[in-house]
């Protein structure tokens, strides 16, 4: 399916380029607006991106491929990220890996078939002293313990995500 | 002692504001440059990203004058695992970051910055948008800063995953907009950094520290610390403590101090067996060794181990030494950006070598071995990252061989 830059996407794109004195330096970025508006970055999106920016594919692909954050597929409406790294591991990570695996019955980089949910697995999210975190799509929440997971992923269910406070 | 960093209602402008914020902005302007990076000098602060490289001595490094575009970069990429110093000076106190970067901007002659904010940070990074409008709108940021003359833009970067950003090179490659693989140095930086020109790369908390040394003094904050530490550290404690959080306490803070006093000891039934005292990649010590030291650049190389990042892992005596540097070696070798094959390699069959002892199928000829890749990685690579690996597989094989031992005779203990 051939893939459209908006015109909102463009608007934004001009703001974010002149941050650089150079366009291609607002590829990162802009890959995040990408991803905002869709969930994901499909291949088309990466086509267009690359003419949008006067830069070759493979500067594009080579990005979205390097960088964990970016989805190459749809992901569900809920992406829960569950950190594994060695603070959140003594704090019980497994735990709570084992309960979505076995609630969702998913494994990591799977979505459910109704596509609310994707689990994830990811590194150090840099929240250690608040252990075990995990991440639902740009929100954290930490302290995690199995009921608050399962608290949480009833209210998912019902459409409903409230981010904790900053 | 009192605060420097770390204060309570602080986040706001008006706080900020009511509280003598962005006066030190003012009274930098009106010094000059050398001035400043002489006051920053004096005041022994260091890098606070890990390397602890002095921040005065850094700036000097830039070709002075105006002449040619430079840039101010701030490193708000935290990743080392145990580290989340960052995180709550950005919500706690994100206005000493803009002032600071305003008058190291000033300092070295830059007229653009950019904080490189990891990509997780989302909750972050606009709480840090909305202050540098906020500073903006007040005419500390923009053209003709407080009637000086001197114009400095600062925006915000959000990175997209990938730990190796936070190696200042390839923090630049990724605001560049390429993958995020370090450069070969020389040249360093401070000659040919962010789009071929002079930069200056600091940590947040780094940059943080210098309105109150320009307010009170390189002198002032020099004290505060060791002989050659200036200031306060911000100490990222996780692990089964009482009470795990941020904690800013003088350099020189004794390590039973923070664990004791600030952190409330370990939680009940839990007994200290390890420290890893500087984020993930800095040598493991053991408790004994730990409840010994003080908390400094200087008492910790000494003690063979790294203040780093200040992220204190408190590994208790419940936990399995080989599984833990399993999980480490996983992550490193996720991060490895694969440019050198020492790393790519070497990190990879650190962690397939560990997973075969956890599992069962070890022999005692693989504690040798993974010691013996982690030395011939060390120091054959472009950056640190394969250090950064090899340093806690040797000290954790060193201080608990027993449990490697363990494993390699069979022992498995799950998860």
């Amino acid at each position: 399916m051939p893939y459209k830059l908006t015109d909102e996407f463009k608007e934004a794109a001009a703001r974010i380029c002149a941050r650089y004195p150079r366009r291609d330096a607002a590829l990162i970025p802009l890959l995040h607006e990408l991803q905002k508006s869709r969930g994901f970055v499909a291949e088309e999106a990466m086509d267009e991106l690359a003419k949008f920016l006067e830069l070759p594919y493979a500067r594009v692909k080579a990005a979205v491929t390097f960088y964990t954050m970016f989805n190459r597929a749809p992901a569900g409406k809920y992406h829960i990220q569950v950190c594994r790294n060695i603070s959140c591991h003594m704090a019980g990570a497994p735990d709570l890996l084992g309960r979505l695996r076995a609630r969702l019955s998913l494994k990591e980089g799977e979505t459910t078939a109704d596509g609310l949910f994707t689990l994830s697995s990811v590194e150090c999210l840099g929240a250690c002293g608040s252990a075990p975190v995990i991440q639902v799509n740009e929100e954290y929440f930490e302290d995690m313990t199995l009921e608050k997971l399962d608290a949480l992923l009833e209210e998912m269910k019902h459409g409903r995500l409230k981010p904790p406070a900053l | 002692m009192e605060n420097i960093l770390l204060r309570n209602n602080i986040s706001r402008l008006e706080e900020y504001f009511a509280c003598g914020g962005y006066k030190p902005l003012k009274k930098a302007l009106g010094l000059k440059p050398a001035e400043i990076i002489a006051e920053v000098k004096r005041s022994n602060l260091r890098g606070r990203g890990g390397a602890g490289f002095p921040a005065g001595l850094k700036w000097s490094f830039i070709p002075p004058g105006p002449d040619g575009q430079k840039y101010l970069v701030c490193n708000a990429d935290e990743g080392e695992p145990g580290t989340f110093k960052d995180r709550e000076l950005l919500r706690a106190n994100p206005h000493a970051l803009i002032e600071g970067m305003a008058i190291a901007a000033y300092a070295i002659g830059a007229a653009h910055g950019y904080i490189y904010i990891r990509g997780e940070f989302a909750a972050e990074a606009a709480h840090l948008n909305a202050a540098i409008a906020g500073a903006r709108a007040k005419g500390f940021l923009g053209k003709n800063i407080l009637g000086s003359g001197f114009n400095f833009e600062l925006f915000v970067h959000r990175g997209a995953g990938a730990y190796i950003c936070g190696e200042e090179t390839a923090l630049l490659e990724s605001l560049e907009g390429f993958k995020g693989q370090p450069r070969l140095k020389p040249p360093f930086p401070a000659l040919k950094g962010l789009f071929g020109s002079p930069t200056v790369i600091n940590n947040v908390e780094t940059l943080a520290a210098v309105p109150s040394i320009i307010d009170k003094g390189g002198d002032w904050y020099a004290a505060l610390g060791t002989a050659k530490s200036g200031g306060t550290k911000l100490f990222s404690v996780s692990g089964p403590v009482a009470r795990p959080g941020v904690y800013e306490l003088p350099l020189g803070t004794a390590f039973s101090e923070l664990l004791e006093t600030h952190c409330g000891g370990m939680k009940p039934g839990k007994k200290l067996k390890a420290v890893i005292p500087g984020g993930s990649s800095t040598p493991v010590l053991t408790a004994a060794e730990a409840m010994a030291l003080k908390l400094d650049y200087e008492s910790l190389a000494a003690a063979g181990s790294m203040l780093g990042s200040g992220g204190v892992i408190m590994i208790d005596d419940s936990q399995c030494m080989v599984k833990l540097l399993q999980v480490l070696a996983r992550f490193y070798h996720h991060e490895s950006c694969g440019q050198c094959t020492p790393c790519r390699e070497g990190c990879g069959w650190i962690e397939k070598v560990l997973n075969r002892l956890e599992e069962g199928g070890g022999t005692p000829g693989d504690i040798d071995l993974l010691y013996s890749v982690a030395e011939g990685m060390t120091g054959r690579t472009i950056c640190a990252l394969a250090d950064a690996m090899a340093m806690p597989v040797m000290s954790f094989i060193t201080k608990f061989r027993g449990e490697f031992e363990a494993h390699a005779a069979g022992k498995v203990c799950g998860k």
